[in-house]
């Protein structure tokens, strides 16, 4: 595991390096993340220019939902969002030298090209948390203090999760890479939203199957005091790491599956 | 002109052997769609006929938008990449003295991917919308061909546009950056978020006169017939005169870039 760990070290910092060749690019980069994921939230701007409530949440709580669910997403993404090209290196071969090396091959695929860009995302979403944090009505009890950051890792994790899932998933179908898109940036940005707006339907689907209503919706459901449209026991708002390990643990048991039934492209 | 057709032919089968990236393509953008719908109509609940649009046409807009979306490639997915990597790698010089224009070609190439993503990738999204919710279908054969004309003209605008930020990489060399803003702006002032109509202010007015609006805006309110007679005449001369101006800037850029190929090629 230290090895592993240390390993991924390198292998980011050798990336980090390489990026900083292009300075001007990187700066422009970096500042595109912020400036992308920043007009998602013009966008909801925009829309409490026309309305004081949407789905029964105000501009603070909605920005509080936007920003929980984009830090999760963006460190996520920075840590090991670039496993989503592994499609790519199937379909060239140049996955066979990762498994030769004495490196595990999730660890090169999940540091490979990393792009420290994705910073610009984290930055934007942590300033949005910030404005919330302050604009909020919340009383602020020890066991709401306490779900707060308990949240953000068990999202994050969930989030890593289904990019191991989607990456998986090209061992499969090589093709496919955007499916996974789906349920990462989709996840991210049904999660952005208030739950009270979506089909019931939509609801269970993204409690039970897959668990994006963990990510930030129902502890968030707890910490600002709203009913759960679903009417759920009130345990399933304190249960985001539970559903963040099973589903750790099924991304992890679907890598290992997909990279046994790898068959290199080569001859 | 042969030699164009040809391309765009290749180009469109080139991107419809991909069947399996097709249909993830498809299943991800009717998802998007989905979530975009309910937020449209809870949004479109609290403010009936924002916009001029009712919850039918705000909803009809989203699938709009996830069909249209790649039919431009605004957000990366076209040609644009390919055509950075050879300024870089500098294949770009053997582009150069092939007996085409360089332009041209690109263009012929474009419009065979984006004529495929219409219908690979378009359909499918808006005929799932239309199963799920009530959609706003126009009923008169000539509102779908000033559709199909709108759709056409776009394609023209945000080709120039990607040929314009792409021709930026001969003077940076990384033009990654420059497509992530390139992507930032036509993902903002094209309406793919939120239609233009509900943007506030000068804000409003700024982003239904920049050439994105061609993009989405104009063939959607065109297929919500939101646009007839006079009104539907002016949107197209808009979409028309934009993509001359882009056109003619391309050819511009195009000239002095070459000259700096030269000076490389010492």
């Amino acid at each position: 595991m230290a090895d592993a760990l240390r390993a991924y070290g390198w292998i980011v910092a050798m990336w980090v390096r390489s990026t900083m060749v292009y300075r001007a690019s990187f700066a422009m980069l970096t500042v595109g993340q912020f400036v992308v994921t920043g007009f998602d939230f013009v966008a909801i701007f925009i829309m409490f220019v026309h309305t004081d409530r949407l789905g029964g949440f105000d501009l603070p709580e909605v920005a509080f939902l936007y920003a929980t669910s984009g830090v999760a997403m963006g460190t996520a993404d920075l840590l090991i969002g670039s496993i989503e090209r592994l499609g790519r290196r199937i379909r060239d071969g140049s996955l066979d030298v990762m498994l030769i090396r004495p490196v595990p091959t999730f660890v090169q695929a999940a540091a490979d090209d990393f792009a420290l860009r994705r910073l610009g995302r984290i930055i934007q979403s942590a300033l949005v948390f910030g404005w919330a944090m302050v604009a909020v009505d919340v009383h602020w009890t020890w066991d709401r203090i306490v779900l707060l950051p308990v949240m953000l890792v068990s999202g994050t994790v969930i989030f890593a999760s289904i990019f191991v899932l989607g990456a998986a998933f090209q061992f499969a179908a090589t093709d496919a890479a955007e499916v996974a898109n789906a349920f990462t940036y989709g996840g991210n940005f049904l999660t952005q939203y208030p739950p009270t707006i979506f089909a019931k339907g939509l609801l269970r689907a993204a409690t039970f199957g897959v668990p994006l209503a963990f990510v930030n919706w129902l502890p968030a459901l707890h910490i600002l005091g709203h009913p759960d449209p679903l009417g759920l026991p009130k345990a399933f708002q304190f249960a985001s790491p539970l559903a963040a390990l099973a589903l750790a643990l099924v991304a992890a048991l679907a890598w290992r599956a997909g990279l046994r039934s790898y068959r290199s492209t080569g001859s | 002109m042969r030699v164009y057709a040809a391309i765009a032919w290749r180009t469109f089968r080139r991107y419809s052997t991909y069947r399996a990236a097709t249909a993830a393509g498809v299943f991800t953008n009717t998802v998007f769609g989905f979530i975009m719908a309910f937020t449209y109509i809870a949004l479109w609940r609290a403010r009936p006929s924002l916009g001029g649009y009712d919850v039918n046409d705000a909803v009809t807009y989203v699938w709009l938008g996830q069909s249209l979306g790649m039919v431009g490639a605004l957000w990366g997915g076209g040609f644009r990449e390919e055509l950075a990597d050879r300024i870089r790698t500098g294949d770009i010089a053997v582009d150069l003295y092939r007996p085409v224009d360089l332009q041209a070609w690109w263009l012929a190439a474009d419009l065979g991917r984006a004529a495929f993503h219409l219908l690979g990738r378009g359909i499918g999204p808006t005929l799932v919308g239309a199963f799920a919710f009530t959609l706003t279908i126009p009923g008169d054969l000539a509102t779908w061909l000033a559709f199909l004309l709108a759709v056409f003209l776009g394609a023209l605008v945000c080709f120039s546009l990607n040929y314009l930020f792409t021709l930026v990489g001969f003077w940076l060399m990384d033009a990654r950056g420059v497509h992530q803003l390139a992507g930032v702006l036509a993902m903002f002032f094209s309406g793919m978020l939120l239609p233009l109509n509900v943007f506030p202010g000068w804000l409003g007015d700024l982003a239904r006169a920049l050439p994105w609006s061609s993009a989405l805006q104009i063939p959607a309110d065109i297929f919500l017939g939101k646009r007839q007679g006079a009104s539907l005449v002016s949107a197209l001369a808009f979409q028309a005169g934009w993509a001359l101006v882009l056109w003619l800037a391309g050819r511009a850029l195009t000239l002095l870039a070459t000259r700096k190929v030269v000076v490389q090629g010492g």
